[in-house]
Order: C-alpha cells, then structure tokens, then sequence
C-alpha cells in the first residue's frame, strides 16, 4: 500500500457483537487505531432480557421479529411505564376519570398540562405516555366525533370512537418511517347504550372494562379496582374511590409532586364530560389522604 | 377518450378542455356546466313570523310551529326556536331546510368549543357574529341562506337581542319582529316594551308576545294557532311545550259581501 499524502487509511470497518460499529484506521504517525463509528448498530437494551432483542428486528415497525413480535411497539409500551397513572371506573351511573399527573417543575402553573381531554359533549379521553401524542390522539378522536356526528346526525357511542381511534393507532404500526404512538389511553364516556370504558394501546388494540389502569402504576391500581364492587358504586362514590387509588399508587419515597385530575361523565353531570367540580375535588383529596394513613 | 371511470355514461362536456390544450387566457371559462350550477332563487318550505322582546330578566321569544310548503300548511309541528348553547336561543323564519343547516353548523361550534374545555363558552355576542359572517358570506356567494333570524341570549347579567337576515344585514333593538309580524306586531311590541325594558315582568311579557301572536294569527294566512315561546334569564334557557292561541271568531258572523254569503 502506498501512502502518498501521508493521509489516514481506512483498513477495515467491524460490528463488533456488542452493536458497536468501529472503523480501523491506519494513521501514518499513530499506526492503526480504532475508531468508534456509531453506537446501536444493533440495539441494547438493558431493561428487556429477551433473547431475541438486539438481534436488529427492533429499529423499525415495518419489521416483524422472527418470533413474530414488533419491537417498537413493545417500546411504546415502555414509554407509558414511565408516566404517571391514569384509571377509568365505570360504575352503575356514569364513569370517572382520575390521573396522577407528575408534575416536573415548581415553577409550572397549576393546572396546566393536563392529561384529561374532551373528545366530544358525552366522551373524555385519559392518558399515559408522552403527553403530545396524546394530545394529538385527542385531536384525532375529536375530528372522528364530528365526523360520525356529521354522518349518522347522531352523538358517536363509544365504541365506534374506540374503533376508529385504534384503526389510526394500528396504521403507527405498519410503518418504518414512523413510530407507533406512546400513549394508552383511557376512553370513556355515557352513549346510548350507557356508561362505557375502553383502553386503546399503541399497537391499536382495545378493551372494554369496568375498571381500567395505565402507567406506572398501573398494577397496584389494577387490584385495587377489583376490590370494588363496581357496578354499584355511584358517581359521586367513584370519584373518592379513584382519588384513593391515585394517592394510593403515588410512590413518594423520592417521587415528584403530583397533581390529582379527575373529570366525570354521569346523571349529575347530565351526561356531559366535565372536570369534578372543585368543591368535590378538594373532598376526595381530603379522604384520600386520611385513607392512606390509615393504610400504612 | 375519457379515462376517468368515474365520467363514463355521464354526460360529456366538450367545452371543458381536459388536456390543457388552450393556452391558459384562451381556455373556454363558460363550459356547459355552468348553467347546471343551481343557487336557491326563493325558499320552499317556510316559517312565518318570529318574535322577542326584551323584559326585566332577560329575553322572551315567540314562534309558531308551522312549515308551509306555498300556501299549504305542510307541517304543523316544526320548532323554529332552537337553543345553542347555554346562553343563547335563535328563531328563524324563512326557509326551514336552511335553518336545520344552521341548527347543525351552531351544533358543531358549541360542541367544538365544549371539547377544547378552556373555561370559555359562547354568549348571544358571539352567536350572532358568527351568525352575521356566515349570512354575509353565503349572500356574496350569491347563494343565501333564506332566513331572517333572531338571536336572543342572556350572559354575564346582560341580555342580548338581535337580527341577521339572508343579506347580512344585522340590528339589535329590544323588540324585533320577523317576516309579516315586522308589519303587524312590531308597532305593537314597540309600544308595550319600549321604555319598559327593566321593568317588565315575565307575565307581562308572556301577555304582550301571547297577543301579538294572536294579532298574527288573524292576518297571516301562514301563521298557525299553535305556538311555542322560549325564556332567556340568568337561569339559562327555557322553551316552552307548544301552546293553544285562544281566538274568537264571533265577528265573521257579520262579514258580509264575499264567500257563501253574499248578502
């Protein structure tokens, strides 16, 4: 080999198995040298211990595992552990929307940012995950509200709300130019058929319930809202139930501060979503606080 | 050849220059089509009169329930005072098929700004800006909405009562009278309400659109003797279930020198 300018010489580029990319590079002055190209070749994840993660299936949606998973939807799914709690309770008159909204800065308005939307009069729609992609879930579920209203002359149930928001859901997972959306939502709402609750995921499946939790805390949630007799339960009683929960599940050792939100759907509210008034809101913190004391 | 499918077995239109063949200043502008483009020229299925005035409290309107079809009373059991929101009521004459698009476009809005749950809700103000602009923009489309329409509202202890009709034109006062009853009724509510404005009771008022409607009844040959009236207080919004006019007839016992009796 001839060096003419007594320029560097490219020798060899190597993936190493980590899912390092080095180049070896053959400096006049310094002799051979490794050179870092790129990290993530191939990815590694720490927090997933399957096998067949890092094996190069998990970069793009468009893309099945040979085991026929689709890696970046199971990291969506990640993206909603992170965030704080949301639950829906659907009760004997109506359904109550609670989250637990971490808020990161002292500095921030109360109030503000918040993770409850309207979808249409009778629908609200709660999330975990990251906040604006809910928010432009929100907007989408609103313009398919419309849509049917436009279309059937008739308030959307909830259902067809649900399908049709997880068909656009479903399309975020076809795709390798985008990234599927990191946000369950909570769905809820009274239609004619009378209270409903549903949760949509990233890859476009949803559920009915009768008790629905998201987030991080979503499994201390989940067994609370068994020990509920559900179909019982009022309203009014369901909204200290889910404040309950939501301080239950705050884990404060080191935690942020959190904001309770909660909206309702129901007879009292003449079956218009809307946020719990401040009055109510104030009691069921109140209870909530003393029944965790007395929990510990 | 057309290949567009979705032309096939339509009719054709050989002025329209598919290709772009002419230059763009030659092109043919009046193609065939252009006299099939239809605008409403005069309103089909009609409401009469609508009432209101203002009284101590708020708003009180009035509006019968019929929808003529010509001189024929088509149906008799049409509301032409429909809320929109919680502030605010519009009545509407003219035709009734345009109304029900305004009734769904008011739908739409308050349901929009219900969704966005900013803290902020539509008064009788906004209703009737939005109201004028879009009567004014179908009216320069050359294609109008044939309503004359009354928006009254009640927000922020202020009451609101206003006109826009199918030219855009728009008014506020504290009595307005639509369609015949602008000719009849109006000189009526004006002296009962003018000056009284604050002081009126909602029995007086209820009395002076009762007897107004009655006055309607008599002399417009499209009115009908079922009615409904609508409350805009403080309280919110009330519409009445549709009400009977008493009338009497006693005087036709007279009249003399026309139908069967002739002398």
């Amino acid at each position: 080999m001839v060096v003419e300018n007594g320029g560097p010489i490219l020798v060899a580029v190597v993936v190493h198995d980590r899912g390092i990319m080095y180049s070896y590079v053959f400096f006049p002055r310094l002799g051979l040298t490794r050179l870092e190209v790129a990290r993530r070749w191939f990815s590694i994840n720490s927090t997933l211990t399957m096998t067949s993660i890092g094996t190069g299936y998990d970069l793009s949606a468009s893309t099945y595992s040979p085991d026929g998973r689709i890696f970046q939807v199971e990291y969506a799914n990640k993206a909603v552990e992170n965030s704080g709690t949301a639950i829906g309770l659907r009760v004997k008159d109506g359904v109550v929307l609670a989250v637990e909204k971490l808020v990161h800065s002292k500095l921030l308005v109360p109030g503000v940012n918040r993770r409850i939307h309207t979808v249409d009069k009778h629908i609200g729609l709660a999330s975990a995950g990251l906040l604006a992609d809910s928010r432009h879930l929100a907007n989408r579920a609103r313009d398919e509200a419309v849509n049917y209203r436009d279309l059937l002359h008739s308030p959307p149930t909830l259902k067809s709300v649900a399908e049709r928001v997880g068909l656009y859901l479903q399309a975020y997972t076809l795709y390798s130019s985008v990234r599927p959306f990191g946000v369950s939502t909570i769905l809820a709402g009274v239609d004619k058929t009378g209270p409903q609750l549903y949760v949509l995921e990233p890859s476009g499946v949803f559920f009915g319930y009768h008790g629905a939790a998201v987030g991080k805390g979503r499994q201390l949630a989940k067994t609370e809202l068994e020990k509920l007799n559900l179909a019982e339960l009022t309203t009014r009683e369901a909204v200290m139930e889910a404040a309950k929960i939501i301080y239950l599940v705050h884990e404060d050792a080191n935690e942020k501060e959190f904001e309770l939100e909660m909206s309702w759907i129901g007879d009292e509210t003449k079956g218009l979503h809307v946020p719990v008034p401040k009055d109510l809101l104030e009691e069921a913190e109140r209870q909530a606080k003393a029944a965790l004391e007395n929990f510990d | 050849m057309d290949h567009f499918p979705t032309n096939w077995g339509r009719p054709r239109n050989d002025a329209f220059d598919a290709y772009g063949t002419y230059p763009i200043h030659q092109r043919p502008v009046n193609d065939t089509f252009t006299d099939g483009v239809q605008r409403t020229q005069h309103p089909i299925v009609t409401g009469t009169s609508v009432l209101a005035i203002k009284y101590k409290d708020g708003i009180m309107m009035a509006a019968d329930n019929l929808a003529s079809y010509g001189s024929l009373a088509r149906f008799k059991d049409v509301q032409r005072l429909h809320p929109v929101g919680d502030h605010t009521v519009i009545g509407a004459g003219g035709d009734m098929s345009d109304f029900q698009y305004i009734q769904r476009l008011l739908d739409e809005l308050v349901t929009d700004e219900f969704a966005a749950q900013d803290g902020h809700t539509l008064g009788p103000v906004e209703i009737h800006e939005y109201l004028s602009q879009v009567m004014y923009a179908r009216r320069s489309k050359i294609d109008p909405l044939w309503n004359s329409l009354v928006i009254g509202g009640f927000k922020n202890g202020k009451s609101f009562l206003s006109y826009v009709d199918l030219l855009g034109t728009t008014y506020t006062a504290s009595t307005i009278a639509t369609g015949y009853g602008a000719y009849i009724a109006q000189p009526l509510l004006r002296t009962a309400v003018e000056g009284f404005e604050e002081t009126l009771t909602e029995e007086q008022a209820f009395k002076i659109l009762e007897n107004s409607m009655r006055v309607l009844f008599y002399r417009d040959a499209r009115s009908i003797n079922k009615y409904q009236t609508a409350t805009i207080t403080e309280k919110g919004v009330t519409i009445s279930e549709s009400r009977h006019l008493e009338t009497s007839w006693s005087f036709a016992e007279g009249i003399r020198g026309y139908g069967p009796q002739t002398q």
